[in-house]
């Protein structure tokens, strides 16, 4: 933003000292994740830029601590990596057929009730985890599911709907009705036409809800800590963190922390993509 | 009069439309239905049912129903007589046979500290009692307590079926045996602290987040798309990434031997030995929260100020305002909405927050989900940890419905 060459002293001295403000506002926001990568090849034990390091000594970095995630015996990173694809996987297929369902029903004009049923299906959004974890353990305990795998999808279904809910909804609302009626005076059957049109133009609200729930169930800790019950062979990355946090920051952990911030960098480009991609479609369907 | 119209098979147009109108309703609320009562039964059922463990005490009346009926002729003023003692008793004999008797000590023992022991050594002597003898006697030859008035009018009051004495307990009061409500000792008190220390961390970050937020919005929303998506990553690749990982690097960066205290003294603002502390303490609660949260302010802050045009302000500059003027009447009154929905949103996420405060806060740094979560667990005083969640579930669902009645839910978005 370059500034008119008429602009008084006093406004150029605000607007660059408003530049430097927002400097330091995004180093506060994404400098903490940077700190952790280079530590995670740090090739001594302790949690801190050695003076090898800072020198870039070749021999002050070092794998060693990734070898250590992938085959150290006494870490289960394996087990809780593969528990936390396969309650994510689950319970986004889950979250993402519920509440796709769920958005069509609620975007239409003739939906009874809309406002307190919208309210009913977001508040496990909205509700402090700690109640939702402690609710959500005590009935499932009733049911002899706590603790178990179907009992942790369950749970993680509950907190992923909302997001697939409101990001479809969203989609839904800039959708043309039009669109649809015309497909229906060409003769097209309501299953046709939703299948042959109105899925494919919402699908991108659709994906990316089932993102939300699966970064949900992925990240979520609060409310595993209460169904898991301490079971080893349940356990969960996040919940395998919490564990070492507890105990001693280690390096292994930070080895773990840059895995996740990669796959969160490749979560960031699908949900360009798709924001670019749906930003395509409304612009032809609005012209 | 104007002639009825009727549809071509004959009908009413009136009825007809009537008919189309419900039958799509219906259709919507079916489509709906499936995730209304996955949420309703898993999840909404459940939560008022905790809610009702606060007041709930059946189990326990029902393992000494007669003692408590008993009881409830009994004015609590001077010992009771042998109706009760004999009653209680038979009751704990027959709870000692099946096995029950460490529930009663449990129970009984939130309600008077000593209870656990009192009631495990008379189990234990209860084969020796005569039961042609006074009981009362008996159960003060067994144990001393027993001749304390205190200890059976704890019998009487924790054996009602219902109480809600676990909400004053919530604030720090507590409810003498003769009715009298009152402060518990002062070293004891914990709970209001908490709150009040919940409230202020929850009011502070909301308040830090929308002063570090809206410059950034506003540059985001100003800037070519180009830059602008850029920097977006700024703000986009913490909110994708795990709380944890956010929270580990705040613990790398704010220990005594952390980054950020290592780069202080070598640059020599801060002696070796006098090192920050920045964790372990309310300080380090709020900087992560701060930067966890940041990303919620942002997001619906931004999508606001997209919407606002620049021609607003240069017609107000161009009509003599000064820039601060300008934006103080004109821009910055654009913006409510998103600052409405970033703070309600930062709030409500604040005042739950339990994962951060619990690795970073320390004893010192803990907020109220940690208490619960304590009593959840550890202490495992369900009554009380779901009477806190109760009055933290309201504090909630009053901002919720103070978010819906400015924003309205439908107009939440994400990302």
């Amino acid at each position: 933003m370059a500034l008119p060459k008429y602009t008084e002293m006093r406004y150029r001295v605000w607007h660059y000292s408003y530049l430097v403000i927002c400097t330091a506002v995004f180093v506060f926001l994404i400098a903490p994740l940077f700190v952790i990568i280079p530590l995670s090849f740090n090739a001594e034990q302790y949690i801190h830029f050695s003076d090898g390091m800072l020198a870039l000594q070749p021999e002050a970095f070092s794998l060693r601590w990734y070898e250590d995630m992938i085959y150290g015996t006494k870490n289960p990173w394996g087990i809780a990596a593969r528990n936390s694809v396969y309650y994510a996987f689950f319970s986004t297929i889950g979250a993402t057929v519920l509440g796709t369902v769920a958005a069509l029903g609620l975007s239409s004009r003739y939906m009874p009730y809309k406002q307190l049923i919208m309210s009913v299906l977001i508040s496990p959004m909205i509700i402090p985890l700690i109640i939702s974890g402690s609710a959500i353990f005590f009935s499932l305990a009733k049911l002899g599911l706590a603790a178990t795998f179907p009992g942790i999808v369950i749970a993680h279904i509950i907190l992923g709907t909302p997001f697939v809910v409101i990001t479809v909804t969203a989609t839904l609302s800039g959708f043309d009705d039009s669109i649809t009626r015309a497909a229906s005076s060409l003769g097209s059957t309501p299953t046709n036409t939703f299948f042959k049109i109105t899925l494919p133009l919402i699908t991108p609200g659709i994906i990316s809800g089932a993102l939300f729930a699966f970064v949900t169930s992925f990240d979520e800790i609060v409310v595993i800590l209460f169904v898991a019950g301490g079971d080893r062979n349940l356990t969960t990355i996040p919940l395998q963190m919490w564990t070492g946090l507890r105990e001693q920051l280690s390096p292994t952990i930070m080895a773990v922390a840059t895995c996740l911030i990669v796959l969160s960098t490749l979560i960031l480009i699908v949900t360009e993509l798709l924001r670019r991609r749906s930003e395509r479609i409304r612009g032809i369907s609005a012209q | 009069m104007t002639a009825e119209i009727r549809t071509s098979d004959g009908e009413l147009l009136s009825v007809k439309l009537k008919k189309v109108e419900r039958r799509r309703r219906t259709t919507a609320f079916l489509l709906a239905a499936p995730l209304l009562f996955f949420i309703v039964f898993a999840y909404v059922i459940p939560i008022f049912q905790m809610l009702g463990r606060s007041i709930d005490n059946a189990e326990m009346n029902s393992f000494l129903t007669e003692t408590h009926e008993v009881m409830q002729t009994w004015d609590g003023s001077e010992m009771p007589g042998e109706d009760v003692t004999s009653t209680f008793y038979y009751e704990l004999k027959t709870a000692v046979e099946n096995k029950y008797h460490g529930k009663i000590a449990t129970r009984l023992n939130y309600e008077k500290g000593g209870f656990t022991s009192l009631i495990k050594k008379t189990s234990r002597k209860l084969k020796n009692f005569d039961e042609n003898d006074n009981f009362l006697d008996q159960f003060i030859d067994v144990h001393k307590k027993w001749g304390n008035i205190e200890y059976w009018q704890a019998l009487k009051r924790g054996t009602d079926a219902y109480h809600f004495r676990k909400y004053l307990t919530t604030f720090d009061y507590e409810q003498k045996f003769d009715g009298s409500i009152e402060r518990i000792p002062e070293k004891l008190r914990i709970n209001v602290t908490l709150w009040l220390r919940t409230i202020f961390v929850a009011v502070g970050v909301t308040f830090c987040c929308f002063i570090l937020a809206y410059p950034i919005s506003h540059l985001l929303s100003v800037l070519p798309t180009r830059y602008s998506n850029l920097l977006m990553i700024c703000v986009l690749l913490p909110f994708w990434t795990s709380l944890l990982v956010r929270t580990s690097s705040w613990m790398v960066l704010l220990q005594k031997q952390g980054v950020l205290n290592d780069t202080l003294v070598s640059l020599g603002f801060v002696a070796d030995e006098s090192r920050l502390e920045l964790m372990y303490n309310m300080t380090g609660t709020f900087i992560a929260m701060t930067q966890i949260l940041l990303p919620f302010m942002v997001l619906p802050l931004y999508s606001v100020m997209k919407t606002i045009s620049p021609s607003l302000m240069r017609a107000a500059t161009s009509m003599g305002a000064t820039p601060f003027h300008a934006f103080r009447k004109i821009y910055f009154p654009l913006t409510y909405a998103g600052i409405s929905a970033g703070s309600i949103l930062v709030f409500v996420l604040a005042i739950g927050y339990y994962i951060t405060p619990a690795l970073v806060g320390g004893a010192k740094g803990i907020l109220i989900s940690n208490r619960i979560a304590y009593h959840m667990q550890q202490s495992l005083d369900w009554s009380l940890a779901t009477a806190m969640a109760t009055v933290l579930l309201i504090a909630v669902l009053v901002v919720y419905w103070l978010y819906n009645k400015i924003v309205g839910i439908d107009n939440m978005r994400l990302g």
